[in-house]
């Protein structure tokens, strides 16, 4: 086994135990991005350099506590302090923030190694990593394919061994999905839970800052790094973080699961529904009690949200124009001009599209028809949830509908890449915590399985996950990327 | 079309967005796709439901009032080259 095929925790060990350095670690990693990267095409921004430069300083300091001396990636719409922060867009193509967003100051805290930053599909607008104004990124498992996204750098890095963590953002499935599609863990917290400070905001009432890792003691252990109360951040709580850790080992017996048959139907492949059956068998045989629920406006969920999201991010986008930061354009002779050329010319089509509607359905005669009538069917969609967490702990559902599909397929039909997203949208729309974990094969390619919990309740998805990752192999498979 | 191209100019221009003709000519046919797919949304008696705008039991979050160092202002300013004695410069408004 290489140095790079170890999860966080081993690393720490080896680390701890004085086995090796923190600088033999960046040296391998930077070694298999060497190796990888040219064909995965994860990172937009890469600084071994900087992260070996660090290792040699942490490794003379000694004391390996928390991440101290781990590697990592940050997609890239976390700002970081003196390192591009791009966004994917030729708006952001130069753009070197001032500060540190609170998330990466935290790992900068405890001696994380910032590796560099990932791609994502612009200002995080899409599932598939395509919308990128730099280049695709590939699923390591299947190169023609999708990683998925918005985070699909963060997840084909972590996938194809190139850094051990990654932090992405979920805003309608943004971790989930691309999690499920790269065969590795991926958690979206409560709204709420982790501060959003720094990070460029796509829809503010639905992002939120998460982990991508190998397994879930690795998420577990990043997430304790993250968590927590920000006062920069006023939708950030200020609520007591558990000890994520010690939390995985209460196993899953007497916790009592739903799945909502709306999940297995929304045109769920075939193989997908009988992967997570199979893993909700496995729960049951391990001490779990599953039961068929409803969820009956899931399929409210996406048409409200592709309303939703827009709208905020309309206003969030309305900051690029030309004047702090960013792309200018230098030919308009009069501000207004200004303002509409730089955004004509510097964001994307689906940037465009989205900032266009979600301006309709905010414009005077429209509001209520549309943005109105879309926060009422979220109220809907949340009350759905209320109702089956008063008699249950957790809710299972596939990820996805489908495995990750071939690069350029959709392309043309925005709607049935949005189709995307209907098992993960529901979830930020009532602001509660997932995590997709891998829970099976087809055709080569890694399915996801979605476990959902009340607000606040991350330790208990961390348990039951860790206790189907200890009773199965799916989480050791990994993609065979010839070097 | 749900939308024709008099309403993708009018609301480009509230967005502040230069469209060449055939990106136009295309947000006619995309926007209407997408308005005619959350049309679902109407199969819904929503007349009773009150619209969710906070997803988390948050009121009004105040910190004390007093006052704290900011960030400085040459560095915030560092971002760009278009200003003028500590002013961000643009093109007439007038």
């Amino acid at each position: 086994m290489n140095l790079w095929d170890f999860p966080v925790y081993l690393l720490q060990h080896k680390l701890q135990s004085g086995e090796i350095s923190s600088v033999e670690i960046v040296r391998a990693f930077r070694e298999r991005i060497s190796q990888v990267e040219g064909k995965v095409k994860a990172f937009i921004t890469l600084d071994e350099e900087g992260a070996l430069r660090e290792a040699a300083r942490v490794d003379q300091e000694g004391g390996y506590t928390g991440l101290a001396g781990i590697p990592y990636g940050l997609k890239d719409l976390i700002c970081t302090r003196g390192m591009k922060t791009t966004c994917a867009s030729r708006m952001l193509e130069d753009f070197i923030p001032v500060y540190d967003a609170f998330v990466v100051a935290k790992l900068r805290e405890t001696r994380a190694l910032l590796m560099g930053k990932t791609n994502l599909d612009e200002f995080a607008m899409g599932s598939s990593t395509e919308q990128s104004a730099f280049f695709p990124t590939r699923n390591p498992w299947a190169l023609d394919r999708v990683p998925g996204g918005s985070s699909g750098g963060s997840a084909a890095a972590v996938s194809a061994r190139e850094v051990p963590f990654c932090l992405g953002t979920d805003t309608g499935g943004s971790i989930r999905q691309p999690a499920a599609y790269c065969g590795v863990v991926g958690l979206k917290p409560t709204y709420g839970r982790v501060s959003r400070r720094g990070v460029v905001p796509y829809a503010s009432s639905l992002d939120q800052v998460g982990v991508l890792a190998q397994n879930v003691r690795d998420c577990a252990l990043v997430f304790s790094i993250i968590a927590g109360h920000d006062p920069g951040d006023t939708t950030c709580v200020n609520v007591p973080v558990p000890d994520f850790v010690s939390a995985l080992d209460e196993g899953v017996k007497g916790i009592k699961i739903a799945y909502p048959r709306e999940y297995f139907a929304l045109g769920v492949d075939e193989e997908i529904k009988a992967a997570v059956m199979k893993s909700l068998k496995k729960l049951e045989e391990l001490g779990a009690i599953v039961e068929e629920v409803s969820l009956p406006h899931s399929e409210y969920a996406l048409p409200a949200y592709y309303l939703l999201a827009p709208a905020e991010a309309s206003a969030n986008l309305a900051r690029f124009d030309g004047v702090r930061y960013g792309y200018r354009d230098l030919e308009a002779d009069n501000v207004i001009d200004m303002f509409a050329q730089t955004r004509g010319t510097a964001f994307g089509a689906e940037v465009k599209r989205r900032i266009m509607l979600g301006t309709y359905a905010l414009s005077s005669g429209y509001y209520d028809a549309y943005y109105l009538k879309a926060l009422k069917v979220r109220r809907l969609i949340s009350s759905d949830f209320d109702k089956v967490f008063a008699s249950y702990d957790l809710i299972v559902t596939p990820t996805t509908p489908t495995p990750p599909f071939i690069i350029g397929a959709h392309v043309e039909d925005p709607i049935t890449l949005y189709m995307n997203d209907i098992l993960t949208v529901p979830v930020n729309m009532a602001g509660l915590p997932a995590m997709s974990i891998p829970c099976g094969l087809t055709r080569g390619l890694p399915l996801g399985m979605q476990i959902i919990a009340k607000p606040f309740a991350e330790s208990l998805i961390m348990q039951a996950a860790y206790a189907f990752e200890q009773n199965t192999e799916y989480h050791s498979m990994k993609p065979e990327l010839e070097v | 079309m749900v939308l024709n191209i008099k309403e993708v100019e009018h609301v480009a221009g509230l967005a502040r967005l230069t469209l060449k003709p055939e990106e136009k000519k295309e947000m006619v046919a995309r926007l209407s796709s997408i308005l005619n797919y959350v049309d679902k949304l109407n199969e819904l008696d929503t007349d009773k439901v009150e619209p969710l705008t906070h997803i988390l039991p948050v009121n009004n979050v105040f910190r004390e009032d007093k006052t704290e160092p900011g960030m400085d202002r040459e560095l915030l300013m560092s971002s760009t080259d278009m200003k003028e004695d500590g002013q961000y410069k643009v093109p007439k408004i007038m």
